[in-house]
This record gives structure tokens, C-alpha cells and sequence, in this order.
């Protein structure tokens, strides 16, 4: 049953510096921006944050900008953003490709790439790009600014690095070298979870990150190193095995999870070579 | 004048709804109106031993079963199912509290505590032994069939729960006045509701009203479930003395109300060598959940529809739907029927596999044809149309050229061939007694009905029949809201039956009105001799008989027939199955309305796909742990393949222009098709949906094993076969 709203605290800040000020004196607050997800939990009685902060119109975390060699993201930036810019389809095609499959329009419309970092979800399909990409994740608070590699910003399942009192404010992305490749598989052609999703990119030294197969989106660096040291794609695939732990649950099953996971890295492998 | 009927006329409904000017149940408001909502049960089974308002009680009204003032049944087929359980809980989100409050925010931070002595449920239908129906059907001697069989082939095929997710969720307004009560309400069928809510209530029959408030979609879920939800509604007017409005969000609606009923359907047929079927032995089972409520007649349509549009002398079906402890399974487009359709086409093509015979060629030698028998010794008429559609679609799908063309690819391509009864089955339309009404007007006529407009085109097809029948314009013809002080009795709008039925009556109707009028204009005859009314009732056409106790005899009063081909196209990394074309061949008698004809016809087949390919309610301990639009996968517009529809028109003598019934035939064929074209790609699948994960645990059919697929010789021949528990 949908969650009763008036007993719920909205704080609205008018900037990053005020809202930063709210989550040191007034927390903890939950900071909600497209609210894609969190609609749904409210829709279905699930959600158990009571104190929000509406971040939603700090326009100061908005915008695609590139500086030098770093691709970088406001955390509000939509995927319909994303997918408009020439500088991501040019730099980074494969988050491009992500957001293509994000939801759809509409979601596409209201969702950030802050907010998929923040909700943490295993299943957040621009998260694997992160992760391949070698993201760095920038946190603020009242008094600092610091910036975590994405691969370390999780500590569990819906768990980050992030303090209460900081916000995500922007995500930055290294120069790419070698061809990227990303594959979501769904549920249906739009409006769906994915059951696995790979982001990875082919290099020397090939960067591989999976969704939906671990409680938090995983690089398995073993079987990139195992790709690296000129293992058949076969051993990778059983390297693989041993880094991923998917579970059943209502959208599909570890059997294809496992298997599905291993068929998208051969393919990776062969239409990238 | 040119003539309504066959035209693509302006649709009545049309112009409101998509300026959005039609007015649906949470549209709808009074002064001083409370909001309502529904405490349920969190256990599948067991009692109720203590309850607690853990809330500021003050400005809610709050009913239980002891507030009802009549019986605390929903008054359907047995009278099994509480309006309120009162003890004993039978399965997970039943109704026990009624809350309503003016503020809604106060409604849903309510928290009512129940402790429960919970037993332990029955789940699994095939350990359920508490049956609410059983059906047998016999034609011939099946094991003189069997003996005269030359192949034995046996298979098992199982179906799944489906969620009808119409656009709007349920809804009803009850307000108290003039001693009674009034409705508002989405809904189907509004007599079931007024018997419903006189039974519930103690009120006499003229102290309830029951309005039909424009529908988002019904597919059958809201024919019987709206019953319960306007007792509700009507229990928290009557004790506030206040209006009261209970709307459904999409989370209750899923997880509450009904869902088609999951099937295990067992076949063992004998073949001649030449591919003709000797014996057909059928085992239905169909699981009913907590109460009856229709269950008997799903069953029952299962049954008669369960060997396919086939010809075979010697038949058995067995069926029984059985007692689960979980919410109750009710009426969806095609009520039993695409279960069974789905067990006896996948099963042709095994059969047509273990013969080595092309699966169009089998279909050919056995469909069904004017003259011959059906299960149940009904003769079939002129208009048995099975094989015009297998040859209409087979040509126009390009089956024979691409089945051979896609070997070998990741591309399939499949056949169904099925029929379905149009009407209420056996002597139900007798017992209905259906009126119909026409009521003439200074500028024509209205049409007096209690059908209603789900979307499917009730107001424009009934007018169309009207006006053509009475000669005059369709503009001259205006349809009434269906509202129980306002229209007769004209039967539920379901089982494909208000246009061939109701439409019959009408046609009937106006065909005597116009003979009144003679040359006078309504205009003229109502200053001449005052106000017009014509009823009409139903009368079964001649030679129409049925048997309820040996189900022998005339099943329906007439079939549609229809040939799905549907190509699909595996990925071989996810399994995942894409449907990438549908070429449909249906005989619907006559398209009134051939638009809306179509429309049900490509709704229904994406409908189907949905069942076919990825709507799986997932069960857990008796409640859909999948209850929300995020996981219960509907296909969306991009994944529906383009659809050639193709409408073949055999009149049946008895209907209005020769029309049948065309809603609920186009879902029946869906989900065969697209197993049969996965079975193409060499899987062999026996259980819809057909998700990634079923596909990719499914065995693979090895070219060897193609001519003897999993059949026994005819030398190892049972007698019969019980239920195998698993």
C-alpha cells in the first residue's frame, strides 16, 4: 500500500552550500533528485526513509563539461543528457548506449546519473560503465570535497563510502583508451530491470564491470587479468564464475544469471577483437 | 442512406475519451465524501485471533463482517466467499477491515494490528483435494480409439497465473439516498453487482442502483470482483451516511483481485499412421484458489475447448478445478480456453514431429469441418470455418516456404489453429434470460442495455445494429449508460456475447419498432401515440440443446475459428524469444464494427503474447511477490511485432447480420503459436510464459529424436492415467 506523505519531512535547499549545511545540522536526510526509484518504494509502501532533502533544483550540479583529459558529469545530469551530448557519444559511447536503455523516456527525462550512484542499486545499468570506466566519484561536504574511485565507492548491498553529511556532487571520467562495448539484458525492449548488464572496454589490459551478479556492481578483475595474461575465453568464463554470486529472486534465476553472464564476456570478446 | 453495419463508423465513446472529457470512477466526487481503504490478511491460511485499531480513531468509520446487514457472502455461483472474512482467513490479502476517512493522509497512516493462528496452506493445486468442480465429457469408446491407433502420444503442458492489468484499477463511489444505496463503479456486469450488494445489504431489489461510470478495460476482471469492492464501498456509506469512494492503487489491485487461472493439462491421443487422430484422452486441472467464484464455468468452457478444433471419434476430457489457499482466480479473456487451446496445439505439433508430417497438413486432416461432430455430439453448421482460416493464414503467413526457409537460423515460425464458443456455455444463455430495450426519441432511438463499454466498442457495434435494423442513421441512434433503475437485465458483458446476443435482441427490437413506426418519424409517431419501449428476451434459436448432466449436446451457438502464424527470433546469447510477426486469420461471422473488430483482434494477440512470452506472476507463500507495473512484465508497444490481420466472415444464421462473438478468440491461438515456433528452433518448451530462463533450461530436440519425439508405442498403451503427483 502507498506510503502515507504527510508524515514524511521534505527540506528544500537553494544551494549545494545550503543543502550541505542541512545534512551536517539536520540529518539524516535522504537527498532525492528524479526520484525514479523512490517513487516506486513509496508506491509500494516499501520505503523506509521518512526525512527527505530535494536537491532537484540545485542547477549548480548540472552540466556535461570536459576539462582536458576528464569527462565530467554534474550529479544531476539526466540521461536524457547524457544521450544528447556529443562529448559523451564521442568520449564515452558506452554510457551512452547505458542511458539509451535506462527505463524510457520519461525516466530518461528525470533521471541522474547522481541517482543511480546514490541508490546504489546492483542493478543500476549506467553502473557498470563506471565501473569499467575507472570512474572517480566526487563527494562534498560543508568543508571538503574529495573524490573516490567508483570500483571503492560501495561497501555492500545499497552500502557506499558516502557520509551522511556529503553529497554525491559529480562524477568524473579518465580519458577511455580501447573500444567499449556495453550490453543490458532486460526484462522487455523498454521499461525494464536488467537481469544482467556488462559494461566493459577492450585495451592491453581489458576492463570488464557486470550488474545484477553480486550484491553491488563488480569489476572482476580476474578475469580481466586472465584475458590480459592471453587465457581462452573458456578459462575466463570460469574465472568469471568464481567472481560473480548472483542470486534468484523475482526477475530471474542464478542458472541464467551465471550463464548469461559468461555468454555476454564471449561475445564481448569476439565482436570487439 | 448508407448503412452503419460493416462501416467504420465514429465510435461512440470516442470523442470523450480522448478530449478527456469521460468521466472515470476517481473522477467522480460528492460533497462529504470519506475515502475508503481495505485491511487484509498477511498470512495465506489460518484464523484470526485478535485485532487492534492502532490509531486516533476519531472522524474514521470502520466496518467488519459484523456490521453487514444481510448474508457475508459475495453472491456468485455458491455463495463460498465472504464480502469480509470473519475467522477463518483463506488466502493472503483477504479483505477483514473496512476503514474511511475524509482525509486520505489519515486513511493511509492508519495501522491496524491482527495476530493470526496460522495454518498451513495448500499452494500446490495437484495436493489440493478439496475440488469445487468436476467435468466429464464423452464421445465414443476411447480405448477402441486407442486400439485402433497406430502411434500413442503423450505430453504434459502446464500455464501460469495472468494479471489482466487494465489501464484503470478498480473503483467504486457508494452513496447513500432514497433508503438504499447508489454505485458508481468500473466495472462489467452491474446485475451481478446489484444481486451482489441486495444479498450483502438486506435490501430489497429496488433500493439498489448500481451505475456503470466509464470503464478503463476489463478483459474479465471486472466481472466478478467488483462485487466485493462495491459491498465495501456500500458498507462504509451506509454506516457513515456519507458518500464513500474506494479506489484501488495498482499494488492492491494485483495483489487482491482475481487472476486467470493456472492449468496442468495432460493429453494421451492415438494416431493412424496417416496422421488421423483415433483417440483423444484429455486431463484438465485448473487451479481455483481460496473460493469458488466462477471457477465451475472456466472449467467447464476448459473442457469443451480442451480438444482443440479437431475431429476424433472416440474422446475423453477430464477436468477439475481445485481449492488453493491462494486469492481467487476468476474470469479472463477466454476463460478457460487458452489453457486448453494451448495443451492440444503444442501437442499437434509434437504429434505432427513424431509422424514426420508437416504440422499445417495434420491441422488439415483433422480440423473440424461443416457436418461433422464436436466432443460434446454438436453438429457443426455451414459456417465451421477451421479450415478457410488454416488456409488463409498458412498462404498469407508464408508458413510452409519460411518454416523450411528459417531451419537452421535463430528464426522460428509456428501455427496454432483454434475456435472458440461465443455465448454463455451450454444452457446458461437460456437461464440468463437476457432483455434488451429501445426506447424511441424525438430524434430516434436509445438503446436500453445493461451491457457495457469496456473499450471494446459495445456502444458503437450496438448502435450500429440498431440503426441499420430500424433504418435510420447512426447519429439518430444514442446509447444509454448502462444504470440498473434505467436498462433491463441484458445479462454480463462477457463470454463474447454482447454483440451476437445482445446485439440480437436489439436487432429483433428494431426490427419490430420500425414495422410500428411504418412511414412515421419518431417525432410523428410520439405525438400520434405517445411513448415507444420495445423489449426483447432472449430465446434460444431451434434445435439448440444442452444437457447440463452429461454435457452432451449443443455446447454454443456458434464457434469463431481462427489460424495464428507467428515468427519469432531467438537471441543466442540471452534466449531471449522476440516475436517479429503475427499473421492472423479469424471468422468472426460478421464485423459490425470491422475497426474495433480489429482492434480486438491485434489487442488480443498482444495480449497473448504477453502470456505467451513474459508475464509470469511470481508466487510466493499465496501472494504475487511481483505486484507492481517495475516486475510484472507486460509488453510494452516496442516489443509488439507488426500484425496482418486477416477477417474471414462465415454469418451464423442467429446472430445479428450474421455476427459472432470476436473479443476474447483472438488471445486463444497466441500462446501455442509462439511455442510452437520456439519448438521450430528444436526446444522443446511445454510450460508458458516462455521466459529466458524456461527456454534455456527447456532440452534441446535433437535431429534424431524429431520423427519419435517422446511418444510410447501403441503396444505399451494404458488403460487411462490418473493424476501423476510430481
Amino acid at each position: 500500500m502507498r506510503t502515507a506523505i504527510s508524515p514524511l519531512v521534505m527540506r528544500q535547499p537553494r544551494s549545494v552550500r545550503d543543502a550541505l549545511r542541512m545534512l551536517r545540522d539536520d540529518g539524516p536526510l535522504t537527498p532525492m533528485a528524479g526520484c525514479t526509484d523512490l517513487y516506486v518504494g513509496l508506491n509500494f509502501g516499501t520505503l523506509g526513509d521518512r526525512r527527505f532533502l530535494d536537491i532537484w533544483g540545485l542547477d549548480e550540479l548540472r552540466g556535461i563539461e570536459v576539462r582536458g583529459d576528464v569527462l565530467r558529469l554534474g550529479a544531476l545530469t539526466t540521461y536524457a543528457e547524457i544521450i544528447r551530448s556529443a562529448d559523451v557519444r564521442r568520449r564515452l559511447p558506452m554510457l551512452a548506449a547505458a542511458s539509451r536503455e535506462i527505463g524510457a523516456v520519461q525516466i530518461q527525462n528525470r533521471g541522474t546519473i547522481g541517482g543511480n550512484i546514490a541508490n546504489g542499486s546492483p542493478a543500476g545499468d549506467a553502473l557498470p560503465v563506471l565501473a569499467a570506466a575507472d570512474a572517480l566519484v566526487e563527494l562534498r561536504g560543508i568543508e571538503w570535497t574529495r573524490r573516490v574511485p567508483f570500483t571503492d565507492f560501495y561497501t555492500g548491498y545499497r552500502a557506499s563510502v558516502r557520509r551522511p553529511d556529503e553529497l554525491i556532487t559529480a562524477v568524473e571520467f579518465p580519458r577511455v583508451a580501447g573500444r567499449q562495448w556495453f550490453r543490458k539484458v532486460g526484462t522487455r525492449a523498454a521499461q525494464s530491470i536488467s537481469k544482467v548488464v556488462m559494461a566493459a572496454v577492450r585495451a592491453d589490459r581489458p576492463r570488464i564491470a557486470f550488474g545484477s551478479v553480486a550484491p553491488t556492481v563488480v569489476r572482476v578483475r580476474r578475469t580481466e587479468d586472465a584475458l590480459a595474461a592471453g587465457a581462452s575465453v573458456e578459462e575466463a568464463q570460469r574465472v568469471l564464475q568464481e567472481e560473480i554470486s548472483p542470486i534468484d529472486d523475482i526477475r530471474s534465476t542464478v542458472a541464467y544469471r551465471r550463464e548469461v553472464a559468461a555468454r555476454l564476456l564471449a561475445q564481448f570478446w569476439s565482436v570487439t577483437r | 442512406m448508407s448503412r452503419a453495419v460493416g462501416r467504420n463508423v465514429v465510435r461512440k465513446d470516442g470523442a470523450a475519451k480522448a478530449s478527456g472529457r469521460a468521466r472515470y470512477v476517481d473522477d467522480l466526487t460528492r460533497p462529504g465524501l470519506l475515502y475508503a481503504r481495505t485491511i487484509r490478511s498477511s498470512i495465506p491460511c489460518g484464523e484470526i485471533t485478535r485485532l487492534r485499531l492502532a490509531f486516533d480513531a476519531s472522524g474514521f468509520t470502520v466496518v467488519d463482517a459484523r456490521d453487514i446487514p444481510g448474508r457475508n457472502v459475495v453472491s456468485l455461483i455458491t455463495d463460498d466467499q465472504p464480502c469480509l472474512a470473519d475467522r477463518q482467513i483463506r488466502h493472503m490479502a483477504e479483505p477483514i477491515l473496512l476503514l474511511a476517512h475524509e482525509d486520505r493522509e489519515r486513511l493511509l497512516g492508519a495501522a491496524v494490528e491482527v495476530d493470526y493462528l496460522p495454518a498451513t496452506p495448500v499452494l500446490d493445486a495437484e495436493r489440493s483435494d478439496r475440488v469445487f468442480k468436476h467435468v466429464a465429457i464423452t464421445k465414443g469408446d476411447v480405448d477402441e480409439g486407442f486400439r485402433r491407433a497406430d502411434r500413442v502420444i503423450e505430453g504434459e503442458y502446464r500455464t501460469g497465473h495472468q494479471e489482466h492489468l487494465y489501464i484503470e484499477p478498480n473503483g467504486m463511489l457508494a452513496v447513500p439516498e432514497n433508503g438504499g444505496v447508489t454505485v458508481w463503479g468500473s466495472l462489467q456486469c452491474p446485475y451481478y453487482v446489484h444481486r451482489a450488494l441486495a444479498v450483502l445489504l438486506g435490501l430489497p431489489d429496488d433500493k439498489v442502483r448500481v451505475v456503470q461510470a466509464e470503464t478503463g478495460g476489463g478483459f474479465g476482471g471486472k466481472e466478478e470482483y467488483p462485487s466485493m469492492i462495491a459491498g465495501h464501498a456500500c458498507l462504509l456509506a451506509l454506516k457513515s451516511g456519507r458518500p464513500v469512494k474506494l479506489v484501488y492503487d495498482r499494488v492492491e489491485d494485483m495483489l487482491a483481485t482475481t487472476k486467470r487461472h493456472p492449468a496442468i493439462v495432460r493429453h494421451r491421443t492415438g494416431v493412424a499412421r496417416d496422421g488421423r487422430l483415433t483417440a483423444m484422452d484429455i486431463d484438465v486441472l485448473m487451479d481455483g484458489g481460496a473460493y469458488c467464484t466462477l471457477s465451475p464455468v472456466v472449467l467447464s468452457r476448459g473442457c469443451l475447448h480442451a480438444t482443440g478444433p479437431y475431429r476424433c471419434d472416440h474422446v475423453r476430457v477430464g477436468g477439475r478445478v481445485v481449492m488453493t489457499n491462494t486469492p481467487p482466480n476468476g474470469a479472463f479473456r477466454g476463460f478457460g480456453a487458452p489453457q486448453t487451446l494451448f495443451a492440444i496445439d503444442v501437442h499437434m505439433d509434437r504429434i505432427a514431429e513424431a509422424l514426420g508430417m508437416d504440422p499445417a497438413r495434420l491441422r488439415e486432416l483433422n480440423a473440424l469441418r461443416p457436418g461433422d461432430t464436436t466432443a460434446t455430439g454438436q453438429v457443426l453448421g455451414r459456417d465451421a470455418a477451421a479450415l478457410d482460416v488454416l488456409r488463409a493464414a498458412v498462404a498469407r503467413g508464408d508458413y510452409r516456404r519460411k518454416r523450411r526457409a528459417y531451419r537452421g537460423t535463430n528464426r522460428g515460425i509456428g501455427l496454432s489453429l483454434f475456435f472458440h464458443g461465443a455465448g454463455f456455455t451450454g444452457s446458461g444463455e437460456v437461464k440468463l434470460q437476457s432483455k434488451a430495450s429501445l426506447e424511441l426519441t424525438a430524434t430516434g432511438v436509445r438503446v436500453l442495455v445493461a451491457s457495457t463499454e469496456i473499450g471494446q466498442g459495445q456502444r458503437t457495434a450496438h448502435a450500429q445494429i440498431v440503426a441499420d435494423a430500424l433504418g435510420l442513421p447512426y447519429d439518430a441512434v444514442e446509447v444509454a449508460v448502462a444504470d440498473t433503475s434505467q436498462v433491463p437485465d441484458s445479462g454480463p458483458t462477457v463470454a463474447s456475447r454482447t454483440t451476437m446476443v445482445v446485439g440480437g435482441l436489439l436487432k429483433q427490437g428494431a426490427a419490430e419498432m420500425r414495422t410500428m413506426l411504418g412511414h412515421l418519424t419518431p417525432a410523428a409517431y410520439l405525438r400520434a401515440h405517445g411513448p415507444l419501449v420495445v423489449t426483447k428476451q432472449y430465446e434460444p434459436p431451434p434445435g439448440l440443446v444442452w444437457d447440463d448432466e452429461t454435457y452432451r449436446g449443443s455446447a454454443y451457438g456458434s464457434y469463431g475459428w481462427a489460424c495464428d502464424v507467428i515468427e519469432v527470433e531467438r537471441d543466442p546469447v540471452t534466449e531471449e524469444i522476440r516475436p517479429i510477426r503475427v499473421t492472423t486469420a479469424q471468422e468472426i461471422g460478421k464485423a459490425i464494427f470491422p475497426l474495433g473488430a480489429r482492434g480486438q483482434i491485434e489487442g488480443g494477440t498482444a495480449q497473448g503474447l504477453g502470456y505467451a512470452l513474459t508475464e509470469e506472476v511470481v508466487m510466493r507463500g499465496g501472494a504475487m511477490a511481483n505486484a507492481q507495473l517495475t516486475n510484472y512484465i507486460v509488453p510494452t508497444t516496442l516489443d509488439t511485432p507488426p500484425m496482418d490481420v486477416v477477417l474471414v466472415e462465415k454469418p451464423y444464421a442467429h446472430g445479428p447480420y450474421g455476427a459472432k462473438g470476436v473479443g476474447e478468440m483472438p488471445f486463444d491461438g497466441v500462446a501455442p503459436a509462439v511455442v510452437n515456433a520456439i519448438r521450430s528452433l528444436g526446444i522443446d518448451l511445454r510450460q508458458i510464459p516462455a521466459t529466458p530462463e524456461r527456454v534455456m533450461a527447456a532440452p534441446r530436440i535433437r535431429d534424431s529424436r524429431l520423427r519419435q519425439a517422446a511418444d510410447r508405442p501403441a503396444s505399451a498403451r494404458q488403460a487411462g492415467f490418473g493424476i501423476r503427483k510430481r
